[in-house]
């Protein structure tokens, strides 16, 4: 499996998001800077990391979600590859039209760091294979705005495909989102978008490793890293 | 259209740039004539107080900033310690109080901007932050609103810009009702062979200008920071910057791709003073003329006057001097982020500072003479009146240990900042191996399978007030303790020094005194002073803040896997006090906030035990025989073992056997040089053992257990009740 991971300006989990699937899959991603306009053939997977794209001075992820890469981007999607966005990743997923909903400020009107229990909806998915359904993990999150939102017709019809993927459990949404909705993929399958960042929870330094399990599953190392 | 430089130079006008009557007469001697408006502008900005130490130069100079690891002391943007291997850690403090009092969260924000753009300059590239913060009264109408944006602020920069803010301090006193404090810490990583600095070479090269467009913010900001606030406060917000994070950001790739291809020969940031003041030190480190044409500055304003471009304290900008073969690599990586690149002058050999705007040449200056000249006072001070000893026994004990403590972890001062940190990021960049709340903020050193470095920040400003000694010594002593208790070895440290009025021989006399003990301190634990920024007129209406000579340090971990933290600490495992027993109720948060006295002197530090006693703790924790450790500091024995307790979730039994002194002492004591460990029960003969033969005082306190703190018949309060007032108390009051 290859990954590419996306640069642009402000983005700035990228570096934890390599150091990720470097250690997870013992290959490091290529990256992919903003302008360019094609992806490689053989990249199984491209990951959008967190950040704040461009300042975030407009809607999260609306300038970033403009610039050239984000039709290469989905050009691959169409083709089935599949695409993840973290954080500041998903809310340009959202503005680019990849995935229903937005994300708005935090109820709290405050940038929230700590750490969530996370509940895996859907365990049937290229990105949670990993773990198992009704599983509750840990995970950081990290964000000014993911607070998520859509129209219940949408909602409805997004939680009977099972399109979402991740809730957060045991009364720890951060942010007010509907159904405490952390993460969503389309209905194909192949893209997720999520606010939480498991590129922070992977090994003994971080006190855990229960994001592993995402980024094993869409590099299709599950076993090697069990 | 030609913007005049011919304002007439007035007495009034000269006062009004905060420049004496000797001083003016100091520049009229220095160049011969009278100077431009221009020219007044560019002598005010590099006299001020701010940018010129002119009050505590005398002082600052005995401190001492060598050591085995130093590689670059004060003088540079930060100051750089060896951490073996071929990397360097680069840090340094630097306050950004006035700003932040005027427009909390901009003021705030541009701190750790500054900051940041400091230890980027070098060639390192930024891993951990701190944020010292000290705000007035809880009651005070302003506190919440100054509260509220100040974090913001630090959070919306430094979370956007990608750095994890691994600690620091919130404070409340009255003292700082009409000035506030924000010391902000930023370290960042480089190779020894990577360090870049702003000593321009060669005559004739491009100084180039880079980043951000120049605006009129912050004209004047630095003359500002050097005087007293009244209550024509609020007219200063034009002078207060506007701080953007993105460019920023991207300003920090650039910078550090354009190092990488060699093409940097000196650079400097443009921070107080802008551009007048990163030109001046380029060309009078080097030895070198400079000479700016205005005309080729990137401008964000209509019709700016060469006056005002160059006071502009318009943030994210760098000056650099390039190899010329390499212009047009750097123009290309510019392009790429985003940024402004432009060539606004050169280098010249004739040691003079020469602006050019619009054909005209409209400042002609000495550049070595406008450093190196800056008026240099030895101010009159007075030494601060010392305190009758208040000794333990006229001190009353709490009626119910109980409430007092329920109190206490509950307060203003000692509740759990929960509500501030979690508003910044800590996790950024996936390092971050000690959050805020323990002792030190840990970070581990990407590519290097064992290393980490320990960061705190620390002073206790009611001891500096009573006794500018001790107090100065106590805040090397306590940041050099708390990163001790992480296993770390303390290497150097950066100080930001914040008082009233110097020109006052009473404040004066509380920064001689404080820098005497700070300076005796360091040698003592061999912790050299490698950067800092000294902070006064922190008064409003003649009322000075409380002196608060913030230490920040780092230690190195040479394996991260054996550090201590402040509540890993097991079931069974055996609780011991290192150092003496507590006795010390003078200027005790004890005394301040259960009995509502302020009183007594200072705890004295003895350096001596301090070294031998951290030294000791240092190689239990590396030797694996610790599983916690908390150094004991504000709230003595007792506060220590609860927040132990509390960060740990476990409860303890202690038993105060064979008491030397009155329990509330012992217990709420704020003697020095003190930390509690928790070891393996089978080990904790042993360690005893070995700290008797290493002269170490130690007491066996008792066993981690249950989820109550029991202390005798004294005190019996659950671990939940405790964590509940605890953490109650910030976002009660923010409500």
């Amino acid at each position: 499996m290859k990954s590419a991971v996306v640069q642009l300006p402000g983005l700035n989990r990228d570096r934890d998001m390599i150091a990720a699937l470097t250690k997870i899959s013992g290959k490091a991603p290529i990256t992919v800077w903003q302008t360019e306009t094609d992806i490689a053939d053989d990249v199984d997977l491209i990951v959008i990391p967190g950040g704040f794209s461009y300042g975030d001075y407009l809607r999260c992820g609306a300038i970033a979600a403009r610039m050239p890469i984000m039709q290469a981007i989905k050009d691959k999607a169409e083709k089935g590859v599949k695409v993840l966005g973290v954080c500041n990743g998903f809310q340009i997923l959202v503005e680019a039209g990849m995935l229903p909903g937005a994300l708005m400020r935090n109820s709290s009107l405050k940038f929230v760091c700590k750490e969530v229990k996370l509940e895996v909806v859907n365990a049937e998915t290229d990105f949670t294979r990993a773990y198992e359904k009704g599983q509750v993990i840990r995970c950081p999150v990290a964000h000014h705005d993911g607070n998520y939102f859509v129209d219940s017709e949408t909602l409805a019809g997004m939680e009977d495909r099972g399109e979402v993927v991740f809730r957060y459990a045991d009364g720890t949404n951060p942010n007010g989102s509907m159904n405490d909705i952390a993460g969503v993929m389309n209905s194909r399958g192949n893209v997720l978008g999520m606010m939480p960042h498991p590129e922070n929870l992977i090994e003994m330094a971080h006190g855990g490793s229960d994001g592993r399990g995402i980024f094993a599953s869409a590099l299709d190392v599950i076993a090697a890293t069990a | 259209m030609t913007i005049p430089n011919s304002i007439a130079i007035t007495p009034e006008l000269v006062a009004s740039h905060g420049l004496r009557p000797d001083e003016y007469q100091r520049i009229l001697d220095l160049i011969g004539r009278e100077p431009t408006f221009t020219e007044l502008g560019i002598f005010s900005a590099m006299w001020n107080e701010h940018c010129s130490y002119k009050s505590s130069k005398r002082w600052l100079r005995t401190l001492p900033t060598k050591g085995p690891r130093v590689v670059q002391g004060p003088g540079e943007n930060a100051g750089v310690v060896d951490i073996d291997d071929g990397d360097v850690v680069v840090f340094k403090m630097e306050s950004h109080n006035h700003p932040s009092y005027i427009e909390p969260y901009q003021g705030a924000a541009t701190g750790v901007g500054g900051i940041l753009r400091d230890v980027f300059t070098m060639g390192a590239r930024p891993i951990a932050a701190m944020n010292a913060l000290r705000f007035g009264a809880p009651d005070h109408p302003k506190t919440k609103h100054l509260v509220s944006g100040v974090v913001a602020g630090v959070g919306g920069y430094g979370n956007s810009f990608g750095v994890p803010t691994v600690g620091g301090e919130v404070e409340f006193d009255p003292r700082y009702n009409g000035n506030i404090l924000v010391n902000a810490f930023a370290a960042g990583l480089a190779k020894s062979d990577g360090i870049f600095l702003s000593q321009a070479k060669g005559v004739g090269l491009p100084v180039v200008y880079l980043g951000a467009k120049t605006g009129r913010d912050g004209v004047g900001g630095a003359t500002m920071a050097s005087a007293e606030f009244d209550e024509s406060i609020e007219e200063k917000r034009p002078t207060v910057q506007v701080g953007d994070p993105f460019t920023e950001k991207c300003l920090l790739e650039a910078c550090l791709e354009l190092m990488a291809t060699g093409a940097v020969i000196a650079i400097q940031d443009m921070g107080a003073a802008g551009l007048t003041c990163s030109a001046v030190e380029m060309g009078a480190k080097g030895d070198l003329g400079i000479e700016l044409n205005l005309d080729q500055v990137p401008v964000r304003e209509d019709r700016m006057t060469a006056y005002e471009m160059m006071l502009s304290e318009s943030q994210e900008r760098m000056l650099m001097v390039l190899q010329p073969e390499k212009e047009e690599v750097a123009k290309a990586i510019f392009v790429k982020w985003g940024l402004d690149f432009a060539i606004v002058g050169k280098t010249t050999d004739d040691l003079r500072f020469r602006i050019l705007h619009q054909g005209e040449e409209v400042a002609n200056l000495p550049i070595k003479e406008l450093g190196d000249q800056a008026p240099e006072y030895d101010r009159p001070w007075v030494q601060s009146t010392a305190r009758a000893a208040l000794p333990a026994s006229q001190v009353e004990a709490p009626s119910d240990y109980n409430d007092a403590l329920l109190k206490l972890v509950g307060s203003a001062n000692q509740s759990s900042r929960r509500w501030v940190w979690e508003q910044y990021d800590t996790l950024i960049q996936g390092n971050s191996l000690q959050r805020p709340g323990g002792d030190a903020g840990v970070v581990r050193i990407e590519h290097h399978p064992t290393k980490a470095l320990a960061f705190s920040s620390d002073v206790t400003p009611r001891y500096v007030e009573a006794d500018p000694f001790e107090g100065g010594k106590q805040a090397v002593a306590e940041c050099w303790r708390n990163i001790v208790a992480t296993g770390a070895e303390p290497l150097a440290a950066t100080d930001n020094l914040n008082f009233g009025n110097p020109e006052k021989p009473e404040i004066m006399g509380q920064l001689v005194g404080a820098i005497k003990g700070i300076g005796e301190a360091c040698k003592a634990l061999d912790f050299p002073i490698v950067s800092g920024n000294v902070s006064l007129y922190n008064e409003t209406n003649g009322v000075a803040i409380l002196p608060t000579p913030t230490i920040a340090g780092v230690g190195l971990l040479p394996d991260w896997q054996k550090m201590a933290k402040i509540g890993s600490a097991k079931d069974g495992d055996k609780l011991i006090m290192i150092g003496t027993d507590g006795s010390h109720l003078g200027s005790s948060i004890y005394l301040r906030d259960i009995l509502g006295r302020i009183d007594g002197p200072a705890p004295e530090v003895d350096l001596k035990a301090e070294r031998r006693n951290g030294d000791f703790v240092r190689s239990t924790i590396r030797n694996g025989q610790v599983t916690a450790c908390h150094d004991i500091s504000s709230g003595g024995l007792a506060l220590a073992l609860v927040e132990m307790a509390m960060a740990s979730g476990k409860g303890m039994k202690i038993t105060l056997t064979d008491k030397r002194g009155p329990a509330h002492a012992l217990l709420f004591g704020e003697d020095q040089a003190r930390y509690v460990i928790a070891v393996p029960a089978d080990l904790a003969n042993f360690v005893q053992a070995n700290a008797e033969n290493a002269g170490v005082p130690f007491r066996a306190l008792g066993t981690v257990s249950g989820d109550r703190v029991i202390v005798d018949t004294l005190i019996d309060v659950g671990v939940a009740d405790l964590s509940k007032a605890h953490e109650a108390w910030f976002p009660a009051f923010m409500n």
